[in-house]
């Protein structure tokens, strides 16, 4: 139902005259394609990270910084996007999987801050002014400056990223890390070297919020310094709290309802993260599987 | 002759001033049941906790076969055969008890690092757990959560687990804890029917049990292993019945 109507929204936004839908939607699927990976630590591997938007950012950046020296070719600068957040999230990852609970909350968002301040540092790169971009990337095939096409492209990432997902919960690998999740102590009794399956796990999540970043910079046409905010991590956990927890596609819905309620919140009063607190809080009391548990069970019945 | 699988000499391990393994000796052979006893706070569990690698010795050497492993972590010496129960009980909670056993089974594969298939749908995964699911009675539960088992069963699913690692060495840390008058008599059925195939060490406050499956009896006491021999030796024993058995009347 919901993907018919994905497909259906450019043609329904022409017809309708309301192009700007196209666009609020693309940054919503932008930005579910980062709390879907986030979920994938979150709710399966029951890794808080606080600092997901360092990858983000990593992602966004590295489109920004190859676009400056002249490299606009899509399949080179998406993967090396990936690969630059990957890498980053190997060497975050290998430091604070070591740790647990409030302590790894507090390393990833260490690292994040590092990040954050780093993009700040650096004037080549624009430093808290941001990175403007002249043009999109160049895709064979496909016009990305067609704001519909940089929709479906997006889309098509963001369900592909959600199928490789599910299918790494499901497969041996996301068992060992759904149980390292409750049970840790029986995993290491069981033989498993639980530290590499969850450092896979967050190479992996950092690698897809780090194609989430180049699609946003190629979206925006501008990266800055506030992709690698705290806020901004927060937001990512907030969808995937929102969407619930170990459902991925529910994070989806987490990003949309979060960015929708931005929107309309903010049209009634300026304090309306006050109002989406008490959201949330009605959300996590009532409706512990998220939005996804809710909607499903509402399915069921 | 059977062979000893686990050696222990020495070991030693204090917390501050409180010693609770003081200079212990044992050793477990195939075939055979090694019954660890001993009160309240005598030890007991830190040392099969050492055994398991999950607590580092202060002192002395752990050998299983030729090797020491001593400085071993617990995954590692999980894959070498050296399987463990808990006493409370550590399954994952919101799987089934099949996914439970599976999980045993695919930590005796090299690796778990496979990315693409169901593990769900994963016949070399299901067919083992089913069987060792079976073999302690729990067939028809197989599908139930974990969570929702009942106390005894989930005790069964722990044995289960340790079964389908087809391990070497099996560190039973009080299986009977909690059970009923039947559970136990099935429990204990059960565990000499395993008996055989695995060197068992059994920590255990049922004496009942330990009559009937251990072939040896070491007694703890404040860390220190105060005697040693067959059930009958022990209980007869003036210094364990002071120290221990005593106690109870």
């Amino acid at each position: 139902m919901t993907l018919a109507l994905l497909i259906a929204l450019p043609p329904l936004a022409a017809v309708l005259d309301q192009p700007f839908w196209v666009n609020t939607v693309t940054r919503i699927l932008i930005l579910a394609l980062a709390a879907v990976s986030l979920d994938l630590i979150v709710g399966y591997g029951g890794l808080v990270s606080f600092g997901h938007a360092a990858y983000f950012a990593v992602g966004g950046y590295t489109i920004a910084v190859l676009a400056q020296h002249g490299i606009d070719a899509a399949l080179i600068a998406w993967p090396a996007a990936v690969v630059a957040a990957a890498v980053l999230a190997a060497i975050v990852g290998t430091l604070s999987l070591r740790t647990t609970g409030i302590f790894f909350i507090m390393i990833t968002l260490a690292f994040a801050q590092m990040v954050f301040f780093t993009l700040v540092a650096v004037k080549a790169w624009g430093g808290n002014d941001g990175l403007p971009l002249d043009a999109r990337s160049v895709l064979p095939l496909v016009n990305l400056r067609d704001p519909n096409a940089l929709y479906f492209v997006c889309l098509g990432l963001l369900l592909a990223f959600v199928a490789l997902a599910a299918q790494l919960v499901e497969s041996r690998f996301g068992m060992v890390l759904r149980g390292a999740r409750s049970s840790e102590r029986r995993m290491l009794a069981l033989g498993f070297p639980t530290f590499r399956y969850k450092l896979v796990a967050f190479v992996v999540a950092g690698a897809g919020a780090g194609l989430a970043g180049a699609l946003w910079a190629e979206y925006a046409r501008f990266v800055s310094t506030d992709m690698a905010s705290w806020t901004r991590s927060g937001e990512f956990l907030v969808m995937v709290i929102l969407g619930g927890l170990g459902s991925l596609v529910g994070a989806i819905y987490g990003a949309a309802v979060l960015l929708g309620l931005e929107s309309f919140l903010a049209g009634f009063t300026e304090h309306w993260m006050l109002l989406l607190g008490a959201i949330l809080l009605v959300v996590v009391l009532f409706a512990k599987r998220g939005l996804y548990g809710w909607l499903a069970g509402a399915n069921d019945g | 002759m059977a062979d000893t699988v686990l050696a222990v000499r020495g070991l030693r391990k204090a917390f501050g001033a409180l010693v609770v393994s003081d200079d212990v000796a044992l050793e477990v052979r195939t075939g055979e049941c090694h019954a660890l006893i001993g009160p309240n706070g005598a030890g007991k569990t830190t040392l099969l906790a050492q055994l398991a690698g999950e607590v580092a010795p202060d002192a002395g050497t752990i050998r299983f076969g030729d090797r020491d492993v001593t400085r071993l972590g617990p995954d590692a010496r999980a894959r070498l055969g050296i399987a463990r129960s808990f006493q409370i009980t550590t399954i994952v909670a919101d799987f089934t008890a099949e996914d439970n056993v599976a999980l045993a089974v695919q930590a005796r594969a090299a690796t778990s690092m496979r990315f693409w298939r169901s593990a769900a749908r994963d016949a070399a995964l299901r067919d083992p757990a089913r069987a060792a699911l079976v073999r302690v009675g729990l067939g028809p539960r197989a599908n139930t959560r974990a969570s929702d088992l009942a106390h005894g069963e989930q005790r069964l699913l722990e044995l289960a687990i340790a079964l389908a690692q087809e391990p070497a060495v099996l560190l039973l840390d009080e299986p009977m804890a909690g059970l009923g008058h039947d559970e136990s008599r099935a429990m204990i059925a059960l565990l000499r029917e395993i008996k055989p195939a695995v060197a068992m060490l059994l920590i255990e406050h049922d004496m009942q049990a330990v009559a009937e499956l251990a072939d040896r009896v070491t007694v703890l006491v404040a860390g220190h292993a105060i005697a040693s021999g067959s059930y009958e030796t022990i209980r007869t024993d003036p210094r364990v019945r002071e120290a221990y058995l005593g106690d109870d009347g």
